[in-house]
C-alpha cells in the first residue's frame, strides 16, 4: 500500500509538472533572479554598470545603523502601516459584514461593484483625484462651505491625515474582500443558536462572528500592512512636508542619486523587519484564528 | 537544386537587411536628453529630419547619474548627449565624450565668448561641450499674493508666508540655495553649519517639496502657494504658455545659474549627423520658435537671444547686466560632497516631520 501510494504521488507530480512549470519558470525569471541581483548589489560599493571599480562591503547595511534618520523613518513607516491597517479594519469589516449577511441579490452585487471599483483605476489617478478633493478650495472645501451656514476652512492636502486617507482608500478593498469570504462561510444557524441561547447581539459578535472570521481579518491585515510600510507614492504626493517615509528614502536612492546598493540594502532591511514582525505575530494570530 | 536556391535567397535577404540597417544607422541621430527639453519637440525634429535627411531617435534620463550610466553602458549607441556643464568634467575624465570639431558648426561663432570659453567645457584647448542654454534657479512668486515683487531671499522666511512656501526636493539645489541665503559662494561653502541652521528655520514655512514643473504650476493655479524656488525657463513657460500669475524674482542676494551643453559620446556612429543636430539646436531659428511655442531658458547663442522681441523675458530680465553680476554658475561637485548634501537634506526633512 505504502509503495503504491508513493508511486501514485510520484506520477501525480510528473503529470502536474507541465501545469506547474510555467508558473515556476515565471517566478524564477521575473522575481527570483532580479531579487538575487538586488541582494548582490546591496553588498557592493558601487554598481558594476557604472564602470567604476567596486568591491564587496557591508557598508550599505552599516549606513542604516550609523544614521538615526533611517531608524526614525522606519518607525514612522511602521506606525503608518499600523494606522492604515486599523482604519481599514474599522471601515472594511462592517462593510464586509453587511455584504455577507445583510444584503442579498442585486443590491449585494451593486455594493460589491462599488468596493471593487477603485481596483480598476490606476493608482496615480486615484491619488491625484484625492489631491483635488482635499486641498484648500478643493471639492471637499467648496462643497462643505456651500452647504454649511458658517465658514470652515478645510485644507487636508500635504498633511499626515491626507496620506492616511489616500492609503486607506487604496487598500480597504483587500480588507472587505478577505473578510467577506470568511464571513460568508459562517453558518447562519450558529448565529441563530447563539441568539436563541440568550446571547446579546454584542456577545454573538464577540464570541461567534469575530473568532470565526479571524482568518480573513488576519489575511487582510497582512495584505495591507506590508505594502503600506514600503509605500512611497502616496506619501510623496499627498504628504508634502510631512511626507518623508522609509519608502520615499529608498526611492530617492534609486531615482535621484542613483545609489542602487544603498537603496537595495535599505529595502532588504525593511523586508527583514517586516518578516520578523510577521513571525513574532504569527503564533498570536494563529491562536486567535 | 533546392538548397542552393534557398541559400541564395537567404543570403540575398541577409545582405539586403544588413544594407538596410547600415543605411538606417548611418542616417540616425540618437539623442540623450531630459524629456520635454527642446530636443524632442516634434516640430523641431521634423524640420531637422526634412532638412538633413537624418532620423532623430530620442532617449531620456531622470538624473545626471542615470545619464552618465547610460553612456557608460551603451558605448556607440548615442550620438548626441545633453550634459550639464558641471558634469562635463567627469564625463571627459571617464573618456565618455570626444572633442568636437567646432569648425563644422556654423552657429558656434555666435555663442557668447564667456560661455564658449568656460573652463568646464574646454580642456587642453579642445571643446568637449557646445553651450546650448543657461538659466537660473531663483525665486518665483504668485503675483496674486504680492502687491509688489519682493527683492530679497528673506521673503521665504517671512512668517506671513508660513505654509505657503515651496522648495524643490533636491539636495544639491537646497544646499546651494542655503549658501546664497547665508551670503556664501555656492561652489565653496565654508560654513556648512550656517547653511544647516538657515535651512532648518525655513523648513516649518514649507508646504511641500516640488519635483516637477507641473507640481509648481498646479499649486499656483489653485492659489495654494505664495513663493518658492523655481527655474527661470519654467517660470517663463508658466507665464507665457500657461498664462499663470507667476513672475521670476532674482533676489539681491543672488541666484544659482546652470549651463547646459551638448556633447558627442566616444564611439558615435554618426558624428556628422550629431554635429548637424547640435548646430540645429543652437540655431536662432529653432530657438525663437522654441521660446514662442513652448517657453525656454536663455540661449547661449547671442544672435539667437537678439532675435527675440526686445521686451521678452529672456532678453529683458535675464540679459540685464545687473542680474549677471548677482548670479553664480554651478561648478562640478564631487561624489563625496553630493552624498554629504543628501545626508544633510534628508536629516532636515526628517527633523521637520
Amino acid at each position: 500500500m505504502a509503495v503504491q501510494g508513493a508511486v501514485a504521488s510520484r506520477s501525480g507530480l510528473r503529470s502536474a509538472l507541465p501545469l506547474l512549470a510555467p508558473a515556476y519558470l515565471w517566478l524564477t525569471v521575473a522575481i527570483f533572479l532580479p531579487l538575487s541581483a538586488m541582494v548582490f548589489f546591496s553588498f557592493m560599493t558601487d554598481l558594476p554598470l557604472s564602470g567604476k571599480p567596486w568591491e564587496f562591503t557591508l557598508g550599505n547595511y552599516a549606513a542604516f545603523f550609523s544614521q538615526s534618520l533611517y531608524l526614525t523613518l522606519l518607525l514612522a513607516s511602521l506606525r503608518l502601516g499600523l494606522e492604515v491597517t486599523l482604519w481599514c479594519v474599522v471601515i472594511g469589516y462592517p462593510a464586509a459584514y453587511v455584504l455577507a449577511k445583510v444584503l442579498k441579490g442585486r443590491s449585494r452585487e451593486a455594493i460589491f461593484l462599488l468596493v471593487i471599483l477603485p481596483f480598476w483605476s490606476n493608482g496615480l489617478v486615484r491619488i491625484f483625484s484625492w489631491a483635488m478633493v482635499l486641498r484648500e478650495g478643493g471639492i471637499l472645501d467648496t462643497a462643505l462651505n456651500a452647504v454649511l451656514p458658517f465658514k470652515i476652512n478645510i485644507d487636508l492636502m500635504y498633511s499626515y491625515p491626507a496620506v492616511i486617507i489616500g492609503l486607506v482608500h487604496s487598500y480597504v478593498p483587500y480588507m472587505v474582500l478577505t473578510c467577506y469570504l470568511t464571513l460568508q462561510a459562517i453558518d447562519d444557524s450558529l448565529i441563530e443558536a447563539g441568539r436563541s441561547l440568550g446571547a446579546s447581539r454584542l456577545q454573538v459578535l464577540k464570541r461567534v462572528i469575530i473568532p470565526l472570521s479571524m482568518p480573513g481579518l488576519v489575511a487582510g491585515a497582512a495584505l495591507i500592512f506590508v505594502p503600506v510600510v514600503g509605500s512611497f507614492m502616496e506619501p510623496r504626493i499627498l504628504g508634502g512636508r510631512t511626507g518623508t517615509f522609509y519608502g520615499t528614502v529608498i526611492e530617492d536612492q534609486f531615482v535621484a542619486v542613483f545609489n542602487w546598493p544603498l537603496g537595495a540594502a535599505l529595502s532588504f532591511i525593511l523586508l527583514a523587519v517586516v518578516l520578523v514582525i510577521l513571525a513574532v505575530a504569527s503564533p498570536v494570530l494563529k491562536r486567535a484564528a | 537544386m533546392r538548397m542552393p536556391r534557398l541559400t541564395a535567397l537567404l543570403t540575398a535577404t541577409a545582405v539586403f537587411t544588413t544594407a538596410l540597417t547600415l543605411a538606417a544607422n548611418a542616417a540616425e541621430v540618437h539623442v540623450l536628453n531630459w524629456k520635454g527639453y527642446g530636443a524632442d519637440e516634434p516640430w523641431a525634429v521634423e524640420a531637422f529630419e526634412k532638412a538633413t535627411g537624418n532620423k532623430v531617435v530620442n532617449d531620456f534620463f531622470n538624473s545626471e547619474q542615470e545619464m552618465l550610466t547610460k553612456i557608460r553602458t551603451n558605448p556607440g549607441l548615442y550620438d548626441v548627449v545633453m550634459i550639464n556643464a558641471a558634469f562635463n568634467d567627469q564625463a571627459m575624465a571617464e573618456k565618455l565624450i570626444q572633442p568636437i570639431d567646432t569648425s563644422k558648426l556654423s552657429n558656434y561663432a555666435d555663442i557668447s565668448k564667456d560661455k564658449a570659453s568656460s573652463p568646464m567645457l574646454a580642456h587642453d584647448g579642445k571643446v568637449y561641450g557646445v553651450p546650448w542654454v543657461w538659466g537660473l534657479t531663483a525665486l518665483a512668486i504668485n503675483e496674486k499674493s504680492f502687491d509688489k515683487p519682493p527683492t530679497s531671499i528673506a521673503e521665504m522666511w517671512d512668517p506671513a508666508h508660513k505654509g505657503r512656501v515651496v522648495i524643490r526636493d533636491d539636495a544639491v539645489e537646497a544646499v546651494q540655495f542655503g549658501a546664497i541665503a547665508t551670503g556664501q559662494n555656492i561652489n565653496d561653502i565654508k560654513d556648512m553649519d550656517a547653511v544647516k541652521t538657515k535651512l532648518t528655520s525655513l523648513m516649518p514655512q514649507i508646504k511641500t517639496f516640488w519635483s516637477s514643473e507641473n507640481d509648481w504650476n498646479q499649486m499656483v493655479a489653485s492659489n495654494q502657494i505664495d513663493i518658492g524656488t523655481y527655474w527661470s525657463g519654467s517660470a517663463d513657460r508658466a507665464k507665457t504658455h500657461f498664462k499663470l500669475p507667476v513672475s521670476l524674482v532674482v533676489p539681491q542676494e543672488g541666484a544659482v545659474a546652470w549651463l547646459d551643453a551638448f556633447s558627442i559620446p566616444v564611439g558615435s556612429k554618426n558624428v556628422e549627423g550629431a554635429q548637424a543636430f547640435i548646430n540645429w539646436m543652437i540655431d536662432p531659428k529653432f530657438y525663437v520658435e522654441w521660446v514662442t511655442k513652448v517657453g525656454a531658458p536663455v540661449s547661449a547663442n547671442t544672435k539667437a537671444v537678439d532675435a527675440l522681441p526686445e521686451d521678452s523675458f529672456n532678453r529683458k530680465v535675464m540679459g540685464d547686466p545687473e542680474v549677471a553680476k548677482r548670479i553664480q554658475f554651478q561648478a562640478p561637485i564631487t561624489d563625496a560632497q553630493r552624498e554629504a548634501y543628501l545626508a544633510l537634506w534628508q536629516q532636515l526633512k526628517v527633523d521637520v516631520k
